[in-house]
């Protein structure tokens, strides 16, 4: 008996030793990104999910892949949960990832004090730790191209432009409408930093996660304190049902601003009566660009894609291929800069430092005018970018200002602290040792 | 004919109530200690032990924990996650403010920490009972959800709103945070179960584990045969809440490192753990630990494994067959044996201790 | 003294000062309350009729809604996807009861419960890979759901009530007045409400206990998709629904898991409550408290009475 159970114990710890996969064939890059095209947030996890893979679908069917290597692209499914997250990371680990991209700040806190050790530099487009824009204190996390401070300052920069000058806002009240998770509470100390300093009222506006289809009170609660503009930091269903609220509560759409993550999809229903509402960021939307117009014939027209076609360009679709066109751009990068064809982890993260796709750069991948330069150093991790206006004209999204800069000499000094702090509460936190590469 | 107990005399007292007091039973847990503490360590990689034996270690402890109060007192709390939430967080605040203390010490600590706050949320348990209890313990779950979000100093005023796990070692061997061989936590972890379970069974077995027994399967009967029921069921609520509180902390700071508390101490947790307990066997310990597997690596060893076993199914299709799977096999185990897993691993050992003969 | 002042004065100053403010909330706490109580009313007929304690009605909404809507579309016209909805509900309560049900009869509760949270999952991952996972649009004006907002001037200031919501109050009022008939004076409602006071008893006077599990699963299917089109409407059709459904539980427990008026009023005082202690109070805290505010006021009512304003009586005996 006894031998029989430690037999059949071997051989599962056998069974159960063997069966991380081994790492990914030689002659190819792997990435595994994180998705959830499932769950309460997933109304925003699939155009993004999409993009990306579409882009990468892209890449392999028009160039076979980079420089000549095929990138073997994985979606990992998390369902935006912690949990599921560290097991996707723990995959992307054992098969060879170049790149993590945890799309939740979950995910990504869980993931940030692992990446130095195991090599893998992380990737958190706009979310995230904003203090991770410090190359200084996070060599290999990356949070471009803006941080939610700076979202929140060009929030800020916007109504003050509007209203005349950041004087012009004293005594008025401005609403923040955010997740209640870290996630949505970010914004916070920049607004407040600010609101002490040219005396605006700032309130806010909570929503828990269980109740982001059950927002009325939250609108009740805007309707009596009548601020003059709102800033929403919403996300997954949040976004569409806080946009129809706001309609229903007869909130004036043209002061009511989102940071960038809501898509069509989340205003379509409410139509024209969300015209005028504004969500800042950082890219255009649309399928004018070649880039667009070539996914949709190279990747989605011979099938390689599930896509709908009408969907390509649309606002996050068009993160999805931000975020896609700076890894690849970073693995471009780190070919060159290493002069490998197959390049790891630890490649990609100084392609990444030494990223700077310009706006020529931008032309000769397709999609000229979609956005700003971009250029990242070891210092800086996050970019800056400036961010614009897309307004809601009761159909789509039409750009409506100019790019606008985050005022970055507020945001700077709370990214140091934040880093600075960061590292002394993670008692044992490495200082970087990671070389500086030169751009290319 | 495996299990036979001809031939073993108990010739005390002490020898006839032990816990297994078969010798084959404790030839079989000497072999699953062997596996765990020395082969899985050098065998598994970091993937399985990451993802399928450290969240199983801590969900069992936790289920474990909500067995003495729903499995063996007969009371039903929906809040182990916030309990266990409240454990985490404890240990963070101890750790800051005494960073000297060895972190396993505060682990340990911050278990009465919930157990406070488990009595405070068990008083309705005196006037309330069944589903309406249950129901009751929700308000705790929220309520503690949204405290961990709502008080910064919870989490230290960081601006990542989150627990930051610090390094912390043993000996001079770092055991929390980043730096820390995941054989390393894996070992701390398991060893904390063992000796956390070894400490509930001694429980469970000796005179509170009877009171606790002879309320569940009356209040009233119990009250009259002298056991005060005030005491017994603040008493369960006050162990299950430490062992929660000590899942939790062990949770953030061995397993997890690090993480966003209103995802992972969310009501769904503890409808999980719940449910645990219940597919593994209600009032037992054996069934806390099965049914652990059940819930929280089965579904895991479904995503990872199926894949690696050749079977192609990626991302969302996998997800969706999973669901439609672990619901699947929740209602074929309960209709198979209602009584949970640890009723199929009796009957089972029954029927090898008469194998060939059938009875 | 100043926390004292902005508990005890400053929000009955406000109510003072702004009555449509109140007028509002009150309207905003009674629609919430409806729905509410149109999802406790699902869990009530199930658990009255089997004694199952429903975990699968939340998603039971969610599955509903997301078949009316992914049948409409793949093309399906509005009044179609309607009744096959309906029948996709019908053809759940047959499988639950042969599947689940009937194996299962006589086990204890909790095992029951666990039972319904197998179908959970079930269901979850079912509706997701037949529909896809994405957040659905309800075909509101398809189904000839009024749009547009009334705005009635009284007490000095605005109220608005949103069509929809008028109409879900009426859609809910009619639903369970129908139900009401429908167990007063039906054969089956009858049957029903002695199965619901004794299986044993019912059985031997030659009721069909399968029969009636059936009847009841899909009234509270139906339940389900009204709810299902009336959150879906107010909101998205997406699975982030399936956890307003926990909001019935302190509805539950304040009316009682076995009465209908129960459901009804508890649901009405926890919409209103809640609406208003968040609306009133919840800035003290920081706002957010509707989460876990509901619970408390049921909890309140139920250390006065444990078994919920409408429940019998609890007798215990040894």
């Amino acid at each position: 008996m006894t031998l029989k159970k430690t037999a059949l114990g071997l051989a599962l710890a056998g069974a159960i030793g063997g069966f991380a996969a081994p790492a990914a064939a030689q002659d190819q890059i792997y990435i595994n990104h994180n998705s959830y095209r499932t769950g309460p947030f997933s109304g925003s996890g699939i155009p993004i999910g999409d993009g990306v893979k579409d882009y990468f679908a892209l890449l392999n069917a028009r160039d076979g892949g980079i420089g000549g290597v095929k990138i073997a692209y994985e979606e990992c499914e998390t369902g935006y949960d912690t949990r599921k997250s560290v097991e996707c990371y723990e995959q992307a680990k054992s098969k060879g990832t170049v790149i993590y991209a945890p799309w939740s700040t979950g995910a990504a806190l869980a993931a940030i004090p692992r990446a130095h050790i195991d090599k893998i530099p992380i990737l958190s487009m706009a979310y995230g730790l904003s203090a991770s824009a410090s190359g200084q204190t996070f060599p290999w996390v990356f949070n471009p191209p803006v941080t939610y401070w700076d979202g929140a300052s060009v929030f800020l920069r916007y109504i003050a432009g509007r209203e005349g000058g950041f004087d012009k806002l004293k005594g008025k009240t401005i609403g923040l409408v955010h997740l209640d998770a870290p996630f949505g509470k970010e914004p916070i100390p920049v607004l407040e930093a600010f609101a002490k300093e040219h005396g605006f009222n700032l309130k806010l506006y909570p929503i828990a996660a269980s109740e982001m289809q059950n927002q009325s009170s939250t609108w009740l609660g805007i309707r009596r304190d009548r601020p003059d503009w709102i800033y929403m930091m919403g996300w997954g269903a949040m976004n569409p049902t806080g946009i129809r609220e706001a309609a229903r509560s007869g909130f004036p759409m043209d002061k009511f601003v989102s940071v960038w993550w809501p898509g069509e999809d989340d205003v379509r229903p409410v139509g024209a009566q969300a015209k005028g509402f504004k969500v800042l960021t950082w890219h255009q939307v649309g399928q004018t660009f070649p880039a667009m117009q070539e996914i949709q014939k190279l990747v989605i027209d011979k099938g390689l894609s599930q896509t709908p076609r009408d969907k390509v360009g649309e606002h996050i679709y068009g993160k999805g291929i931000y975020e896609a066109v700076m890894i690849s751009e970073a693995i471009r990068n780190a070919q060159k800069v290493t002069g490998k064809k197959v390049v790891n982890g630890e490649d990609v993260r100084r392609g990444l430092e030494t990223l700077d796709i310009t706006a020529e750069r931008w032309k000769e991948l397709g999609l000229e005018g979609f956005t700003s330069p971009l250029k990242l150093s070891c210092a800086d991790h996050n970019g800056a970018n400036p961010l614009f206006i897309l307004e809601w004209d009761g159909t789509k999204f039409v750009k409506t200002s100019d790019p606008m800069p985050p005022v970055r000499d507020k945001v700077q000094p709370l990214i140091d602290e934040a880093a600075k702090s960061y590292a002394t509460s993670n008692a044992g936190w490495p200082s970087r040792t990671e070389t500086c590469d030169k751009a290319s | 004919m495996f299990y036979r107990d001809a031939g073993q005399y108990k010739s005390s007292y002490a020898a006839d109530r032990a816990v297994f007091p078969l010798r084959e039973d404790r030839i079989g847990l000497a072999v699953i200690l062997l596996v765990a503490f020395v082969a899985i360590p050098l065998f598994a990689g970091d993937f399985v032990i990451k993802t399928v034996m450290m969240p199983f270690l801590v969900f069992s402890l936790a289920a474990i924990g909500l067995n003495i109060l729903t499995g063996y007192t007969g009371l039903i709390s929906l809040g182990t996650a916030g309990f266990m939430g409240v454990g985490a967080y404890a240990c963070y605040k101890l750790t800051t403010y005494f960073p000297g203390v060895n972190i396993i010490v505060w682990i340990l600590a911050s278990g009465f920490f919930s157990a406070a706050v488990g009595v405070l949320f068990g008083l309705p348990s005196l006037r309330i009972k069944g589903f309406y209890l249950a129901v009751a313990t929700l308000a705790a779950q929220f309520f503690l959800q949204w405290c961990f979000i709502r008080i910064p100093w919870l989490y230290n005023y960081n601006t990542s709103g989150a627990i930051e796990v610090p390094t912390r070692t043993l000996f001079g061997v770092p055991i929390t945070g980043a730096t820390a061989a995941i054989e390393v936590r894996y070992l701390i972890l398991l060893s904390a179960v063992v000796l956390m379970t070894w400490l509930a069974s001694n429980l469970v077995h000796g005179r509170f584990g009877r009171m606790w027994m002879a309320v569940r399967d009356m209040d009233i009967a119990a009250e009259l045969m002298g056991i005060r029921l005030l005491h017994t069921k603040l008493l369960a609520f006050a162990v299950s809440s430490f062992y929660a509180g000590v899942a939790g902390a062990l949770l953030v700071f061995i397993w997890l490192g690090g993480a966003e508390a209103g995802d992972v101490f969310a009501i769904r947790q503890s409808f999980l753990i719940l449910f645990m307990i219940i597919i593994g066997g209600l009032g037992s310990l054996v069934g806390s630990f099965m049914g652990a597997a059940f819930i929280s690596a089965l579904p895991t060893i479904l995503k990872f494994g199926l894949p690696a076993m050749g079977i192609p199914i990626a991302g969302a299709t996998a997800e969706h067959l999973n669901f439609m799977v672990i619901g699947a096999l929740i209602i074929f185990f309960l209709i198979v044996e209602p009584h949970g897993l640890a009723r199929l691993w009796q009957i089972a050992k029954q029927k090898l201790r008469i194998w060939p003969f059938p009875y | 003294m100043d926390v004292l002042y902005k508990i005890f004065i400053e929000p009955f100053a406000l109510m003072g000062s702004a009555p449509d403010l109140l007028v509002q909330t009150v309207w905003e706490g009674l629609v919430a309350g409806v729905l509410y109580a149109l999802i406790a009313l699902g869990f009530v007929l199930i658990f009255k009729a089997s004694g199952v304690f429903n975990f699968a009605q939340g998603i039971m909404v969610v599955f509903a809604a997301l078949t009316l809507v992914g049948l409409h579309e793949k093309g399906v016209p509005a009044w179609l996807a309607v009744i096959l909805a309906l029948v996709v509900m019908f053809g759940l309560a047959l499988t639950i009861e042969r599947v689940v049900l009937r194996p299962l009869v006589n086990q204890p509760d909790i095992i029951l419960f666990m039972a319904t949270f197998g179908i959970t999952y079930f269901l979850i991952g079912f509706g997701e890979s037949v529909f896809g996972g994405n957040p659905k649009v309800m075909i509101a004006d398809e189904l000839y759901l009024p749009r547009g907002v009334t705005d009635v001037e009284m007490l000095g200031g605005r109220v608005s009530f949103q069509h929809l919501d008028v109409a879900a109050a009426i859609i809910a009022s009619v639903m369970i007045a129908a139900l009401a008939v429908f167990f007063q004076y039906t054969r089956i409602g009858r049957a029903l409400r002695a199965v619901a006071d004794s299986h044993k008893a019912a059985l031997s006077v030659g009721i069909s206990l399968n029969q009636i599990w059936v009847i009841v699963w899909f009234t509270a299917g139906v339940v389900a998709l009204v709810t299902g089109i009336m959150w879906g409407a107010r909101s998205d059709v997406s699975f982030a629904l399936e956890v307003i459904a926990l909001k019935a539980l302190p509805v539950l427990i304040l009316g009682g898991f076995t009465s209908i008026p129960g459901a009804i009023v508890g649901g009405l005082i926890i919409g209103v409550g809640e609406k208003i202690g968040e609306f009133y109070w919840g800035g003290l805290l920081g706002g957010g408290i509707e989460t876990w505010l509901a619970y408390f006021i049921a909890l309140a009512f139920l250390l006065f009475r444990p078994q919920g304003l409408f429940g019998e009586k609890i007798i215990e005996r040894i």
